[in-house]
């Protein structure tokens, strides 16, 4: 009955289950990223500003330091994922399993604590008065009391480490997946050519998983550019000691909030919208890691 | 044999001085409500006070703004849930169509919703204030639910699943017998969608849980907060980090151990959901849902 009735409606097979998709993927993907971009380009009578929002934005002495602590900050943590998540990962590959589970959950546990929450929690572990790391933080940072701790010269790498702190241990979980798809035949016809450990590891294995190494690390470059909850929550906390337009994204937001100037803000969000579109369309063209297609 | 020794203390050092790097700092935060502010300063980081301590605490945190911590637990739940239950309503059949399903468009919606579950879910959040501003939205608790539940991970989680681990033989054999599409999804298909039901719901709850960007932005009212942005408010009212908040401490009796149970207790549902789901998680099933 409803076979013939489906026929008869000539209804394209699948559609119909796709359509309620459709008005959110329109409302709140397609939609806002074409109203950035007319903002980005318009004034605020509407008329045609080709690149002057941009340039202006640009030129804003907030802008140039903003940038450059995010991409210190972006770089900082690229290196930690690449060095420490590719080691723990090689390090947990080939170790008896229960142990190997036992560690990845363990890395995996501050995933939970990712935003808001991981940012007040590195407050007290940058406390000296009560961090448990203060030994750390004198020898290190040569600070003694909070206000040292979150010195400027300092949040980039503070920064970098609670993202690394919350983000890590679910990369290593992917990591170890795509290690575990290597033929195990390789690694033993590697051992029998009398390949060590480290031979092992960093000839044969290191670029069998190149491409999620890349994988991580685009969208990690695109997450980093995005800076804004720790900066943010830092600036509260800080005594004003810390700008509130430390970062670009809080640039963006601090021209539409407190300056109206909603033009300068698209197109500073067109900015970094196009560095996370950019990264996204080199991951799903390149990669081959994402099938949209049989 | 030394060297192979040596090898495997240096692995074995490198993995636990990582393992205290991760964990103790959430260690330090479960203990830190049993102190009183002052023993936070001078007992040892890791002992523990006394369950009254705890007590006294949360008093203190639930007469803050008269139950407003309550209040933005509350918020977060009704945020976080709605939009998963909306995100896996669209999802699951939206993963079933694009997977089997043959029409034009088809690959411009797959194509599309892999570029935004790529992008950094944050470079739209300014967009879409900006949408909504325009269309005077802002403010409503609307405009966090329906953004939250765009989630377009949770579409190709569906579609990688039902492109993957159902025989469209299956599915042909119920159309034989008689079933038409709807019939065909609600008796074969979505039944079958138990494991990627638990995956999605999963990855969108803990997203919309942890959110901070979005809420911050398009909500004014402190009582229609999340939790995120309501510890970044508390944080602000208390004079434990911000001394420029002064006597502000004293008055809403917020300070260090409140702040440490208040965001202990924020992150316990996010807690409770990475507990059940971790064996399916660490085993790799994050890697099964791309293509190897």
């Amino acid at each position: 009955m409803e076979a013939t009735r489906t026929r008869g409606l000539h209804i394209p097979r699948g559609l119909p289950f796709v359509l309620p998709y459709l008005p959110f993927l329109i409302v709140f993907g397609i939609a806002p990223t074409i109203y950035a971009l007319e903002l980005a380009v318009t004034n605020v009578d509407g008329s045609w500003a080709g690149v002057d929002n941009f340039t202006r934005t640009y030129d804003d002495f907030r802008f140039i330091p903003a940038f450059k602590h995010i991409l210190v900050y972006t770089v900082v943590w690229l290196g930690a994922l690449m060095v420490f998540v590719v080691g723990l990962a090689l390090l947990l590959h080939g170790r008896a399993n229960r142990v190997s589970a036992t560690y990845r959950f363990l890395f995996y546990i501050p995933g939970a604590l990712a935003g808001a929450a991981a940012v007040v929690i590195w407050l007290f572990m940058l406390d000296p008065t009560v961090s448990p790391g203060a030994f750390l933080l004198r020898d290190l940072l040569g600070a003694s009391i909070f206000a040292q701790s979150i010195a400027p010269g300092n949040l980039p790498y503070i920064f970098a480490m609670i993202a690394f702190w919350t983000g890590a241990g679910g990369w290593i979980v992917v990591m170890y997946g795509a290690l575990n798809t290597i033929p195990p035949d390789l690694e033993e016809a590697a051992r029998i050519d009398g390949a060590g450990p480290f031979t092992i590891a960093f000839r044969l294995k290191l670029p069998l998983i190149r491409k999620w190494i890349a994988y991580m690390l685009i969208l990690s470059f695109a997450l980093g550019t995005q800076l804004f909850v720790e900066p943010e929550i830092v600036q509260h906390a800080s005594f004003g000691l810390v700008s509130d337009t430390w970062s670009t994204n809080q640039l963006a937001y601090q021209l539409a909030f407190r300056y109206a100037d909603f033009n300068g803000a698209a197109a500073i969000a067109v900015d970094l919208l196009m560095i996370g579109l950019l990264g996204a369309v080199v991951i799903v063209t390149r990669s081959g890691l994402f099938r949209a297609e049989d | 044999m030394g060297i192979r020794l040596l090898g495997l203390g240096a692995r074995m050092a490198i993995l636990l001085v990582f393992a205290i790097f991760f964990i103790a700092p959430v260690l330090w935060l479960i203990l830190a409500p049993t102190k009183s502010d002052n023993a936070l300063v001078t007992s040892s980081p890791f002992s523990f006070g006394s369950f009254h301590n705890v007590a006294q605490a949360w008093n203190h945190l639930d007469a803050y703004s008269d139950h407003l911590y309550r209040r933005w637990i509350a918020n977060t739940l009704i945020y976080s849930l709605s939009a998963t239950a909306i995100t896996l309503a669209i999802s699951i059949p939206a993963g079933y169509g694009l997977a089997l399903g043959k029409f034009w468009g088809r690959k411009l919606i797959l194509t599309l919703t892999l570029v935004v579950m790529i992008m950094p879910a944050a470079s739209l959040v300014l967009p879409i204030f900006l949408e909504l501003n325009a269309l005077h939205l802002i403010g409503s608790v609307f405009s966090v639910i329906l953004p939250f539940s765009f989630f377009p991970f949770g579409i190709y989680l569906a579609y990688i699943y039902y492109a993957t681990s159902i025989p469209s033989e299956l599915l042909d054999a119920a159309r034989v017998d008689g079933c038409g599409e709807w019939l065909t999804f609600r008796r074969v298909a979505l039944p079958l969608a138990k494991p990627v039901v638990a995956l999605v719901f999963f990855f969108s709850f803990v997203a919309n849980w942890n959110n901070f960007f979005l809420p911050y932005v398009v909500l004014a009212d402190s009582n229609q907060y999340p939790i995120t942005v309501g510890l970044s408010n508390l944080l602000a009212s208390t004079p434990s980090f911000n001394p420029a908040v002064g006597g502000g401490g004293q008055s809403v009796n917020i300070f260090k151990p409140e702040l440490a149970l208040a965001t202990l207790l924020a992150v316990i549902p996010v807690a409770i959901v990475f507990l059940l789901s971790q064996r399916a998680l660490v085993r790799g099933t994050l890697g099964g849902a791309v293509k190897q």
